[in-house]
């Protein structure tokens, strides 16, 4: 977990990471609130308010007596939402650290029409 | 999540203990809720153990007011009973070997479970048949910690429990904790100097300093509520204004200054403004506190 920023923020990310890699897949449950806060070494009232975040985000929901599963859509939900935050938070970073170097955007884009990209499980 | 009258456990106000004319515990107002895992942090001599003995019904206050589950917990057998207090240096009968302590724990602890101080016996590799005399410093803590745990006392408090305990055995320690009370939710109060080990098992954070306690706050908005402000000296300088600062560090032109808590908004503009921003963990910030109010209070 990074310092500095709240934990149950961390976590909610961490699952929304796996849901897109395919490790969590829609309809599918997720391990419970006791689980994360094991796995993760974390006070299990953060991992709760993590996963209950999800919850209100419609990116999770619970089965009764049975546990939290990945909600049907979810996963196109959470790339809809990462895509707005792109922005924010790598192209302004990018350009701003550019700027510091002396980097045009022209030769940004050069670098990144150059660069191999990591692919995800999606082409 | 709100709190409701009977959420609350311990409730003090105004507390205090003098001894002589030292006041270790200065008008403390604090209360401990069900339920939850509390840090009580502080340097030294801070008041702690002393505040654990007065929460603990071990000492008496000689002001303010006290309620534990409701009553004075000093000579109180109905509150003593739901309590554990696990110190930094128990004392056991001459004669007692490591079984017998635990052998007795279930006549003082009704939520004692047998085959929970078993498994940790294993983890912590005790050697039951050795006498209490005769154990090393770190198997002693592991003594106490066992107890700790196992009794599940509905308050247990432990008190710097981890002396002469390897890395390892502390991680065990850990685990076992946060495994146990997610099964069995109780309330529990960590002591530690050790914060950044104990920081994530935290719901919520005390911090005593001088007698006095100085931070009451829930471990998540303390994550967020300082940062270190990184730049050159003058832009440092021009973002700060008149804004309160926890700590200051420079070198050469470079300046390194920790502020409470930025809006999304001030965090944006201090970007903009060319300053690096990092954040601060909680014993960094627990560090810049004890020391701000040394120099206040000098």
């Amino acid at each position: 977990m990074d310092e500095g920023r709240a934990i149950f923020l961390q976590i909610a990310e961490q699952i929304e990471n796996d849901i897109l890699s395919g490790a969590h897949p829609e309809e599918t449950q997720v391990p419970s609130t006791n689980e994360f806060a094991a796995f993760h070494r974390i006070n299990p009232a953060t991992a709760g308010k993590g996963v209950n975040l999800l919850v209100d985000r419609g990116i999770l929901y619970k089965k009764r007596g049975i546990g939290m599963f990945v909600a049907e859509g979810a996963r196109a939900r959470i790339m809809a939402a990462r895509r707005t935050e792109f922005r924010e938070q790598f192209v302004l970073p990018l350009l701003a650290e550019a700027d510091k170097l002396g980097i045009t955007p022209g030769q940004i884009t050069e670098m990144v029409q150059q660069a191999q990209p990591i692919r995800g499980d999606q082409a | 999540m709100t709190a409701t009258a009977t959420d609350s456990i311990v409730r003090a106000a105004g507390l205090t203990r003098r001894f002589g004319d030292v006041t270790a515990v200065d008008g403390v107002d604090v209360e401990i809720r069900r339920d939850r895992i509390y840090g009580l942090l502080g340097r030294n001599g801070a008041g702690k153990t002393t505040l654990m003995h007065l929460l603990t019904g071990q000492d008496f206050p000689t002001g303010g007011t006290l309620e534990v589950f409701g009553h004075a917990p000093a000579e109180n057998a109905g509150v003593l009973q739901q309590l554990c207090f696990i110190k930094e240096s128990q004392r056991y009968p001459d004669d007692f070997k490591v079984k017998h302590v635990l052998r007795s724990a279930p006549w003082f602890f009704e939520n004692w479970d047998e085959d929970f101080a078993a498994r940790l016996v294993d983890d912590f590799e005790l050697p039951m048949n050795r006498r209490i005399k005769k154990v090393s410093r770190g198997q002693l803590s592991a003594v106490g910690v066992i107890v700790g745990l196992a009794s599940r006392a509905p308050l247990t408090f432990f008190d710097e429990p981890y002396l002469g305990l390897d890395a390892v055995a502390r991680q065990i320690f850990y685990d076992r904790l946060l495994a146990d009370y997610a099964e069995h939710p109780r309330t529990v109060v960590l002591s530690s100097h050790l914060i950044d080990e104990v920081a994530n098992l935290l719901e919520h954070v005390l911090v005593i300093d001088r007698g006095r306690m100085i931070l009451d706050e829930s471990a998540d908005d303390l994550r967020e509520s300082a940062t270190t402000l990184v730049g050159s000296r003058q832009k440092v300088e021009d973002f700060l204004g008149s804004r309160e600062v926890l700590h200051r560090e420079g070198i050469g032109g470079l300046a390194s200054v920790t502020v409470a808590g930025l809006t999304a908004e001030e965090r944006q503009a201090a970007t903009a403004a060319g300053l690096e921003l990092a954040p601060v963990s909680l014993q960094q910030l627990v560090v810049h506190l004890t020391r701000t109010s040394e120099k206040e209070f000098a």
